[in-house]
């Protein structure tokens, strides 16, 4: 008991003698006690239903064919993700040409790929040897068979590469136009081509602006690489559901993929929330809390033995 | 008043015209600048002063008459009796003759001091790093800044950016300055430090043309000022002449409103 005394009657820092009670916060004790219940009903229910078939997840959440879907989902992640890096670029710094037909062309190709769903996308390219059966790329001497050279991976790659290409250069553009003018003028002052400007001084600013939702974007696509099941590519997905089509365990085998999806977005949020912070730097003066620094002072200020109150 | 007969003049205006939609904001300006000579530009704000300084390293393209700087026309080539439109790359190579320091420093936030000082020299004139960053050294010598070569800007105050931003222009060794209006966002115990660097400047024979209002500066400093309101040069002379005993109505009034103290004769 002495120490609730110490710790929620504290005298003033002045030293006036004055004994400062500090508030008492009823609400969030209640709030948080609704939420723990309900959390723990919901687990019990998760916990005792046996169509979950948590045995069956068990044995299949270090299966090697799971595995090796995990692998094409994040070799599919990382493809798509660095081509549509690239592009965004390109088309962000064409969007914002002199030229009106380039700046026409760049906004059309954003417009046409975030325009339609990507799903759509992937299929159109999954049957293009229907569009175009043989491919000669306008080179004489040239001649792809449209079949053999599309295969579910690079119709996978493709559709979702050019679909991220669109929503990057978006974000690209973004970051160039907070830049400020003034940059450019001062390289242009100085003699520098505007080339030059775009790669040495606005860019290396932009990037302030483009990581943070670049890392949403990587972990958007995670997930939408799902999608390309559709066309048959063995991914985390397909793989799970080549299993259930065999053992009838749809549920287990989706709680497997489920579970490894959140297992890797989170472990890529982690890493979007550290990078974030690194590219804050410099520009506020105090950075925002880590979750563990949070979590340690929202402990400080509301410790077991300071339950009649807390500090402001 | 520097006047050198015979001299290919550093900057020659010859009616320069400038328009921002139908707003026209330079009116036909006629103006020499010899070299090695000071020159401020005053007036009212949207006067077309700036506008007219940003024309003479073609920051802005002029709708009328012909800019030429150093005796070679800016933004064309000439080649017989025809000029011929200069590509962007051109432009670029022809403003490294030309230095320009801006109101809001605008030096690079990403790049130390000494990178701001050697990115221009290395990029564009392809220049070895050792010989860029001893030019370097000694400019920031000169600004009073060679222990703040591997600061970043924004840990600088605006003076001390400001000067920078001379060694920045400095380093590519251009035969003429331009500064816009370069003390105006600068807290007033900064401006000094800032003026004096400008004098030295001027003192060592540096051609320069200084958008200001700081008229004692301009009076001190300058060996003419020129005085443009409404996109016209209304007057100008020997410095110390227009600011202390103008002719021009106008002139009388904008002096009074700048100047604390009525300029005595």
């Amino acid at each position: 008991m002495t120490a609730v005394t110490t710790r929620s009657e504290q005298a003033a820092p002045a030293g006036d003698g004055y004994t400062v009670v500090k508030a008492k916060h009823p609400g969030r004790w209640l709030a948080a006690a609704v939420i723990v219940v309900i959390a723990g009903l919901l687990a019990r229910s998760v916990m005792t239903n046996p169509n979950f078939g948590w045995d069956v997840v068990g044995l299949y959440l270090r299966d090697v064919s799971i595995g090796r879907g995990i692998l094409v989902t994040l070799g599919l992640t990382a493809i798509s993700m660095a081509i549509g890096i690239v592009l965004g670029v390109v088309f962000a710094v064409m969007r914002l040409s002199v030229n009106p037909v380039v700046r026409s062309a760049a906004f059309a190709y954003v417009n046409f790929f975030r325009g339609t769903p990507v799903l759509v996308q992937l299929l159109f390219w999954f049957n293009l040897a229907a569009l175009y059966p043989v491919i000669t790329l306008g080179i004489p001497g040239v001649e792809l068979d449209a079949n053999q050279l599309i295969t579910p991976m690079t119709a996978a790659i493709l559709g979702l590469g050019l679909n991220q290409g669109a929503y990057m250069s978006e974000i690209v553009r973004a970051g160039i136009l907070s830049v400020d003018h003034g940059q450019t003028e001062a390289a242009e002052a100085l003699g520098i081509t505007r080339m030059q400007t775009m790669r040495r001084v606005v860019l290396p600013q932009a990037m302030r602006v483009i990581i943070p939702p670049t890392g949403n974007e990587t972990i958007g696509m995670l997930k939408t690489t799902a999608l390309v099941s559709v066309i048959s590519v063995p991914e985390l997905l397909y793989s799970a559901q080549i299993i259930y089509a065999r053992t009838f365990e749809t549920v287990p085998l989706l709680i497997v993929a489920s579970l490894w999806y959140l297992l890797i977005t989170s472990i890529l949020t982690i890493g979007q929330y550290y990078l974030e912070r690194r590219f804050a730097r410099g520009n506020q003066r105090n950075l925002p809390p880590t979750p563990l620094q949070q979590l340690k002072r929202f402990f400080a200020r509301h410790d077991a033995l300071s339950l009649k109150g807390s500090k402001k | 008043m520097t006047v050198m007969h015979g001299v290919e003049p550093m900057v020659k205006a010859d009616a320069i015209c400038k328009n921002f939609g139908s707003n026209q904001v330079l009116k036909g300006i006629d103006l020499q600048v010899q070299p090695g000579e000071v020159v401020c530009l005053i007036g009212p704000s949207g006067s077309g002063k700036s506008t007219f300084l940003r024309c003479i390293n073609h920051l802005e393209t002029v709708d009328g008459g012909r800019m030429w700087v150093n005796g070679k026309i800016v933004g064309y080539d000439l080649k017989g009796s025809k000029l011929y439109e200069q590509s962007h790359n051109d432009i670029c190579r022809g403003r490294t003759e030309v230095g320009m320091v801006f109101q809001q420093f605008n030096l690079f936030p990403h790049m130390t001091v000494m990178e701001n000082l050697i990115e221009a020299p290395r990029l564009v004139r392809k220049e070895k790093k050792a010989t860029a960053m001893a030019r370097a050294m000694a400019l920031l010598e000169k600004v009073g800044l060679a222990e703040k070569a591997e600061a970043y800007p924004r840990q600088l105050s605006g003076g001390q950016q400001q000067r920078v931003a001379i060694a920045r222009a400095l380093c590519m060794e251009p035969q003429l300055m331009l500064f816009d209006e370069p003390t105006s966002a600068l807290d007033p115990e900064l401006v000094g430090e800032v003026l004096k660097v400008m004098k030295d400047l001027a003192n060592s024979g540096m051609t320069m043309v200084v958008v200001t209002h700081e008229m004692h500066f301009a009076r001190d400093v300058a060996d003419r000022v020129v005085f443009m309101a409404d996109g016209y040069v209304v007057e100008q002379g020997p410095a110390r002449e227009v600011i202390t005993n103008p002719q021009n109505e106008r002139t009388k009034a904008f002096l009074a409103s700048v100047l604390s103290e009525p300029a005595a004769a």
